[in-house]
């Protein structure tokens, strides 16, 4: 019997390294939007798996083989991935529904090949089913050094590749006239995620390993806006994942491998998706209840100051809450400062955005940032100058101001 | 011949092809609208609705499951839309995130409950037993006649049909709002056509088509009908009611040419058992699919 | 023509709508006059189609009121024809042309409504009006853009609106097409129709319009072509992006009075 403990660390190691590596290059399809291209790979290795297992067989091996059932995995996964391209390039259908039908009819077709294995007697003892959502129980120790050495290869593969992913991701056009090809990275990066795909099946299954490239890199990308900080990130996560989620199965019984890497990973979806700064759903919620609040505010208090009745229930709330109106919706005194000066702020910017000389000024304009937060105390006096005359002497100062604005 | 046909083919063939139907119909709306995939979520978060329904109700009868599988789809989409538009994930990535996940707690439940006294499993849930679906009580041709035999006709089977045509009413009476909004959906709003909730309807009954068909028959089936007999439509014909129609015919093909290979092929090979029939119907209508593809007469998009 | 006393087929009030957290359209107001033909101009990204969308509901608004013929847009939609900027709709749709002219008949036939004769010869009425009658059994992707955006202006008369806000009508259609658009538009105005129109194109803007509404997510100016089509609002809507070849062209002379061939002035 072999030693569980050692296994399950090696087990472990590799779904580490797994997840890291699926981390990174799903942070790449996330950017180049195929994210569910890796559902077509995952579950188009099933016939691959079946076929690999027959041929095994039909040459006198047990036909359980590690490395050639994932040979088999990688060679038809690589036809389905051809197939969803000539689809998509050679009728009208989109990738969505290519990449559908190609995951379906693969595995389809892979149900019908395992039925067939069962058919012929070698059935129950193949364990094929364990593909689909992974097992590591009763693993053979080399099969943990299959995954632990190929886990390390993807990561090493990605960490080369990371540059050219980077700049085709962000801008494939801009990419090929640096002298890449985006074709091929494209390609490439097909290829790393087939690869994850692949060593990953006996870990986490095939249904579900398209998971692993999936939510560490959606879940990062609530974290930054870098590409590189993103893909670091998705890294990290998936690896975090992989490690304690194969842990945490292997310390009791009913808790499967693939399963549990996924709800880890999806906890910590759910916390980026929760309470990431700015991106973050509660972020979102305040900054669009304040913009909803500064929107509502100047558009009232413009009406006062135009005279304008205010028709609408929440700015009239805001403005009574605020002391600004009286119950019977006429201005308090303060509310008549405040008009007022909005009113001065929206007549200086309508100036401002008057003069072509002060067009990048102009263009912070959105109606809600106050003048006095884009100009210096000096344009301001400027500018109040310029609203007197009306007259055109002003232009030089304004232009000789923004230029040591910009300086600044 | 119909001694044996009746009662152990009959019936699976039927339910196959309403099947087939029930998802190829509203399939032909998810592929305009490049929602294709939502059949593969709503297919993978069956499995945690139906684990849920079981551990909610006790009991393996089928509507608790069904309900839970449907609350399960429904959930699903409304996360996807979470997901999509607060955290301003693209389509794709929003679903994948959210069946991986669904499902991933499905098979856990399942692990950690006491389910070996029902027949609720893993494979059991993606391919179904098309095959099992017998009527033993008839006894020919004539036993369709035979009130008695009807009654034990299996429920599958009068499920499947109570669902396609309620597909069927949904698609027939709404056909204009759908085809416009499918279309054009920023015209479609100025006409005063609700098209969120058009949406959403079109989503929940290809989850109540997708819930059924997966109780008979696995949810293979319910992905590949969803999307191959309507995308093999598509290279067919430029007219959308044409469109639908051949959609119809390519997934009764599928259901009966798929059931009879699988039922039949392994003998005609010389081998004594059957091959599964829900994954041979997949296969079937990818297929049918390739050939379209390579010689359907609008193949090629003309738009840019 | 600033007949008062007929209600204003829209008027906005106040209308602010956002992307994220930055207002496109901030307050705007906008009365139409009936049976004008008014072009909302303005430079790139100055919410012009964002307004229009906001107007008819594509889009939410965050504030805001619209009235069409006085009333809610909701009740007033049959009043009401909307040509999309041809970019929006999927063209590898599988429908015809005549079928997305009858589109146009939805609020007359409703969910169940047959077509009939009458229908049918309405749509192919409509279709002939823009000359595209001979391409009614096309699928509609395999039309040239200026054909496309003839249908759908077919599609907005066979709606038979009194009001009909289009987006961009002549961006990127051919020289044919532009005029074939500009007469149905002009037959429009005479049966006492209103036309409301993003447009883009400020050299055409006297020839084809009365009205104005210029904007850059403010308003900036409305009235007239006279009034509010001037150097000083161009120049506070579109900053330094304006071409000075195009001011000069448009006011060829800056200081006397423009000449008689600009604008409606003095005969």
């Amino acid at each position: 019997m072999i030693d569980i403990g050692y296994n399950a660390t090696l087990v472990a190691i590799g779904a580490g390294l797994l997840g890291v590596a699926a981390g990174v290059i799903g942070a790449f399809l996330y950017f180049r939007k195929r994210s569910l291209m890796s559902d077509a790979i995952s579950h188009a290795t099933l016939p691959g798996v079946a076929i690999a297992f027959l041929v095994m067989v039909a040459l006198g091996g047990e036909g359980r083989n590690l490395v050639g059932l994932l040979t088999g995995a990688a060679l038809s996964s690589l036809a389905g991935l051809w197939l969803v391209h000539w689809i998509n390039r050679n009728t009208r259908l989109g990738e969505d529904a290519a990449i559908g039908a190609i995951l379906s009819v693969f595995f389809g077709f892979g149900i019908v090949l395992l039925t067939v294995i069962q058919t012929i007697g070698a059935g129950r003892q193949a364990g094929l089913e364990s593909f689909l959502l992974g097992s590591t129980a009763g693993m053979l120790r080399a099969d943990a050094y299959v995954i632990a050495v190929g886990g390390a290869l993807a990561l090493i593969a990605c960490l080369i590749l990371r540059r050219p992913m980077t700049l085709v991701s962000f801008d494939a056009e801009y990419a090929a006239t640096q002298g890449l090809r985006p074709g091929r990275v494209d390609m490439a990066m097909m290829t790393l995620a087939l690869a994850v795909t692949v060593i990953g099946l006996k870990v986490v299954g095939l249904i579900l390993i398209v998971a692993l490239l999936i939510l560490p890199a959606v879940a990062a990308r609530f974290w930054s806006d870098r590409s590189e900080v993103v893909a670091l990130l998705a890294g990290v996560i998936g690896g975090v994942s992989g490690a304690v989620g194969a842990v945490i199965s292997s310390l009791a019984p009913g808790l499967p491998t693939g399963p549990i890497i996924v709800l880890v990973a999806a906890a910590l979806f759910t916390v980026s998706l929760i309470l990431a700064p700015t991106r973050g759903v509660l972020a979102g919620v305040i900054a669009q209840l304040r913009f909803r609040h500064r929107v509502h505010m100047r558009q009232g208090l413009l009406a006062l100051a135009h005279g304008h009745r205010v028709h609408e229930g929440y700015t009239l709330r805001l403005l009574r809450r605020a002391g600004l109106i009286r119950a019977d919706g006429v201005a308090t005194s303060e509310g008549q400062r405040e008009a007022a000066l909005a009113a001065q702020d929206e007549r200086r910017w309508t100036v401002l955005r008057g003069r072509p000389e002060a067009a990048t000024l102009a263009a912070h304009y959105d109606g809600l940032t106050p003048i006095d937060t884009v100009l210096t105390s000096d344009q301001l006096t400027e500018l109040d100058r310029l609203m007197k005359q009306g007259s055109d002497h002003g232009h030089a100062t304004i232009r000789r101001a923004e230029r040591g604005r910009s300086d600044g | 011949m119909g001694n044996e046909f009746v009662p152990l083919s009959l019936p699976p063939l039927l339910i196959g092809c309403l099947a087939a139907l029930a998802c190829a119909l509203p399939g032909n709306f998810l592929l305009l609208r490049r929602q294709a995939l939502i059949g593969d979520a709503i297919s993978h978060v069956v499995l945690p609705g139906i684990v849920v329904g079981f551990l909610v109700t006790g009991t393996s009868s089928t509507w608790p499951m069904m309900l839970g599988a449907a609350a399960a789809a429904v959930v699903a989409v409304a996360l996807i839309q979470l997901v999509h538009r607060v955290g301003r994930i693209e389509p794709g990535a929003a679903m994948g995130v959210v069946f991986t996940t669904l499902f991933a707690a499905g098979v856990l439940l399942l692990e950690q409950s006491d389910t070996s006294n029902v027949h609720l499993d893993v494979e059991h849930a993606l391919y179904g037993n098309l095959e099992s679906l017998i009527w033993l009580d008839a006894t020919g041709w004539s036993s369709l006649l035979d009130p008695a035999a009807l009654v034990w006709l299996p429920p599958e089977l009068t499920r499947m049909a109570v669902v396609l045509v309620l597909v069927m009413l949904f698609i027939g009476l709404l056909w204009r709002p759908l085809a416009i909004s499918t279309f054009d959906e920023g015209f479609a709003r100025t006409l005063g056509i609700r098209v969120g909730p058009l949406g959403l309807a079109l989503v929940i009954v290809s989850a109540i088509a997708a819930v059924a068909a997966f109780d008979a028959v696995g949810s293979i089936i319910v992905i590949a009908m969803f999307i191959c007999p309507p995308a093999a439509a598509r290279m067919m014909t430029d007219r959308l009611l044409v469109q639908v129609g051949w959609s119809a015919l390519f997934a009764v093909a599928s259901a009966i040419i798929g059931y009879v290979l699988a039922g039949y092929g392994p003998l005609w090979l010389g081998y004594s058992d059957s091959v599964s029939a829900a994954g041979m119907i997949a296969t079937v209508s990818g297929l049918i699919l390739a050939v379209a593809a390579m010689f359907g007469p609008v193949r090629k998009g003309r738009a840019a | 023509m600033n007949d008062l006393s007929q209600t204003a087929p829209l008027k906005v009030r106040g209308l602010t709508v956002s992307y994220g957290a930055t207002p496109a359209v901030f307050s705007a107001d906008i009365t139409v006059q009936p049976g004008a033909m008014t072009a909302i101009i303005g430079p790139n990204g100055a919410g012009k189609s964002t307004l229009l969308k906001a107007v008819l509901g594509i889009i939410p608004r965050l504030s805001g009121q619209v009235e069409v013929y006085g009333e809610s847009f909701d009740s007033q939609r049959a009043r009401v024809a909307y040509v999309p900027q041809r970019a929006s709709v999927d063209w590898d749709f599988p429908t015809r042309v005549i079928d997305v002219v009858q589109m146009g008949l939805y609020r007359q036939l409703g969910l169940l409504g047959r077509v009939r004769g009458q229908h049918r010869a309405l749509a192919q009425e409509c279709l002939s009006r823009v000359g595209m009658s001979d391409f009614a059994a096309r699928q509609i992707g395999q039309l040239s853009g200026g054909q496309q955006q003839r249908v759908f202006l077919a599609r907005a008369l066979a709606q038979g609106a009194d009001l009909y806000l289009l987006d961009e009508p002549f961006a990127g259609v051919d020289a044919a097409t532009e005029k074939a658009i500009i007469e149905v538009l002009k037959s429009l105005k005479a049966e006492g129709k209103t036309i409301l129109a993003v447009h883009h194109d400020l050299s055409t803007v006297p020839d084809y319009f009365d009205h104005v509404f210029i904007i850059n997510k403010t308003p900036v100016a409305e009235g007239t072509v006279q009034e509010a089509f001037t150097q000083d609002a161009l120049q506070r809507a579109y900053g330094g992006r304006l071409a000075s070849g195009l001011l000069d062209q448009l006011f060829p002379v800056a200081n006397p009075a423009p000449p008689a061939s600009f604008g409606a002035g003095p005969a």
